[in-house]
């Protein structure tokens, strides 16, 4: 039904929109001005970060279902934005003339490539263990990530153990941007928060809460979960997707069980089922690993201890469920020692 | 068809490995309802524990004059590694599970990660990546029948764990403790109510479980040849697959899943491509999800509110 107030509302919706769209490609110049290039790396891989902890959280936070192993589906969105993308650029270039406009549609059309693929093996791979209860899923999405890469390292057609690079020897096209990550990120920010809070959502939180007594109260619970899980993973695939343009080859290596982990951390750091907690997360774990870097061989060493600790201590994260907007201020304005 | 029953016999031994940290597996989850995702970790520093033991026994001055470690002194590392392992796994569910017992299940579960990868990457750096050598505390020897070669390592691999195996399903069956256990997989707030200790059991699930993984552990290093601190993760992975091919918390069920997981292996390395014998596993896995989630063994169990 149209009514009247909401008509402005959608062009309000659009205008912002823009809006935020215009302000990602101002900050982006500013970021390509301002920063060296080690810099801006760590700011794309924050960005890319965001995307893999916003779209894990969908499934691991708000559904309360347990995936492990995300980094397999990064891993088929990264080949196959990268396998399509070397590929499909000699025709758009044919078709719209070399330069940035043809750039522009090859890579998001590899993104989405990349998320559609990642998004069917999530289909393929959930439909068997979310018709289960309990912590299969965590076990079947270890095993697949481990299956994933056995394959990738045996792909000859996708480079095997040594990694794709596409057919040139430059490597793959660098086609991420400050632009185009914090553009997908707000996409996948937008996608996940509309179903977060959308009817589905409130079934998703459902499940999480009690399966039984939501399919009691005829919740599609399987059909639901699948849904959840094949959208985090299609999320996971964009990411995958802009990691692997970000450099000139990707490997199977890129996506072991410690990528999954690093993934995890990013969600429990911030709060289980909170959007900018996982959000916060993404961007923590992408800081920290650069200031751990000389620290390597301890770093996964210090990041169980932290995972266990946070579980101990405060097991429901920085945010718990709670979003940090503006919402959250003028809550705690009100109410004073509200939790 | 020598070639063949080479295949049954190398599975077979590799199986029994597979069974024993399976069992493991199924014992804790029979009971918590918890993925231990640690077991595999605890399987590898019981391989390392049989390894610092022997060489501290002093396997070298035995074998460097070509003779064989002393079966008393084999038996002596086996059962120090038991301990040992028996006392990690008390104090992983002490530190990382207890606490969080009474949270909802993703905690715990999130912990056992967390403990998983803190001893692997602990024993990173205290026992360096490389994979090193593990002493011969037996002394290969090969027989061959009928165009099949057997070693005693493998015989011994198969008597081990069947021994193991029917010494803890006399121990659940016929103890105190035993009956303990089973009754907390049935119902834990019934048999607290009954008057048993519910921490004590548990305790005693870990140790029993972390003991036959580090007999797995031992074997395993005897078979492979070589250890490092990364082997728990994939056949920890394996031995929970076997445990939920057998249906999980079902003891049977355990040996059972880990023989044939061993034996699908090998027949794969052997008659497909050896690149696909950790595939195999996985493959399992998803087949009986989706045909017959509770394992072949296991009981459909009614969810109620």
């Amino acid at each position: 039904m149209e009514t009247a107030a909401n008509k402005p509302r959608w062009a309000l919706r659009a205008l912002v929109g823009a809006g935020a769209v215009a302000l990602i490609f101002a900050a982006g110049l500013g970021v390509q001005a301002g920063f060296v290039e080690y810099v801006q790396r760590i700011i794309l891989l924050a960005g890319i970060n965001v995307i893999l902890a916003v779209g894990l959280n969908l499934i691991n936070g708000t559904t309360g279902q347990f995936s492990i192993g995300h980094a397999g589906f990064m891993a088929v969105g990264a080949y196959a934005a990268a396998f399509t993308g070397v590929h499909l650029a000699p025709h758009v270039a044919a078709a719209l003339g070399a330069g940035g406009v043809a750039d522009a549609v090859t890579f998001n059309l590899a993104l989405l490539v990349g998320a559609l693929l990642a998004g069917a093996t999530g289909v393929l791979v959930g439909l068997p263990s979310l018709r289960l209860k309990g912590d299969y899923l965590a076990i079947v999405t270890l095993g697949f990530g481990e299956i994933i890469r056995i394959l990738l390292n045996n792909a000859q057609f996708l480079g095997a153990a040594t990694g794709y690079s596409g057919d040139s020897a430059a490597g793959l096209p660098t086609y991420t941007s400050f632009f185009w990550v914090y553009f997908w990120v707000l996409v996948v920010v937008g996608l996940v928060r509309n179903v977060t809070f959308s009817q589905t959502g409130r079934s998703l939180i459902a499940i999480r809460e009690d399966e039984i007594a939501a399919e009691a109260m005829a919740t599609p619970t399987t059909r639901l979960k699948v849904l959840a899980f094949t959208l985090s993973a299609a999320t996971a695939g964009i990411a995958g997707g802009l990691f692997a343009h970000m450099q000139s080859g990707i490997r199977p290596e890129d996506f072991k069980f410690d990528k999954s982990i690093d993934m995890i951390v990013m969600i429990i750091v911030g709060g289980l089922g909170s959007i900018s907690g996982a959000a916060i997360g993404g961007i923590f774990v992408a800081v920290t690993l650069e200031l751990m870097r000389d620290l390597q061989q301890y770093r996964l060493v210090l990041y169980a201890l932290l995972l266990i600790v946070i579980m101990l201590v405060r097991p429901e994260g920085l945010l718990g469920s709670r979003e940090l907007g503006l919402a959250f201020f003028r809550r705690a304005q009100k109410k004073p020692g509200a939790t | 068809m020598s070639e063949f029953f080479q295949q049954i016999i190398n599975g077979l031994s590799l199986g029994s490995i597979y069974a024993l940290i399976a069992l493991g597996y199924t014992m804790v989850y029979g009971i918590l309802k918890l993925i231990n995702f640690a077991h595999g970790e605890v399987f590898m520093m019981g391989a390392y524990s049989g390894y610092f033991l022997a060489s501290g026994l002093g396997v070298e001055r035995y074998t460097a004059s070509g003779g064989s470690f002393p079966l008393g002194l084999a038996f002596v590392v086996l059962v120090g590694a038991m301990l040992a392992s028996a006392l990690l796994g008390v104090t992983i569910e002490a530190l990382a599970y207890r606490p969080v017992r009474s949270a909802p299940r993703l905690t715990p579960l999130i912990t056992a990660i967390g403990a998983s990868l803190f001893l692997q990457n602990a024993a990173m750096l205290l026992f360096t990546p490389n994979p090193r050598p593990y002493p011969p505390i037996l002394r290969e020897v090969r027989f061959t029948v009928g165009g099949v070669i057997v070693t005693n390592i493998k015989l011994a691999i198969f008597v081990v764990a069947i021994a193991l195996m029917v010494g803890l399903h006399q121990f659940v069956q016929r103890t105190w403790t035993g009956r303990a256990m089973r009754a907390l997989s049935m119902n834990m707030d019934a048999a607290r109510l009954m008057g048993i200790d519910v921490n004590a059991t548990i305790r005693a699930t870990f140790a029993i479980g972390s003991a036959l993984a580090a007999a797995g552990g031992i074997l395993f290093g005897l078979d492979q040849i070589t250890i490092n601190p990364l082997m728990g993760v994939l056949t920890g992975l394996k031995a929970f697959v076997a445990a939920v091919l057998g249906g999980i918390g079902n003891i049977p069920g355990a040996v059972v899943g880990g023989l044939l997981i061993g034996l699908a292996e090998q027949l794969t390395a052997g008659y497909v491509s050896p690149d696909y014998r950790d595939a195999i596993t996985f493959l399992i896995l998803v087949v009986i999800l989706v045909l017959k989630p509770e394992g072949l063994l296991g009981v459909v169990r009614q969810e109620k509110v």
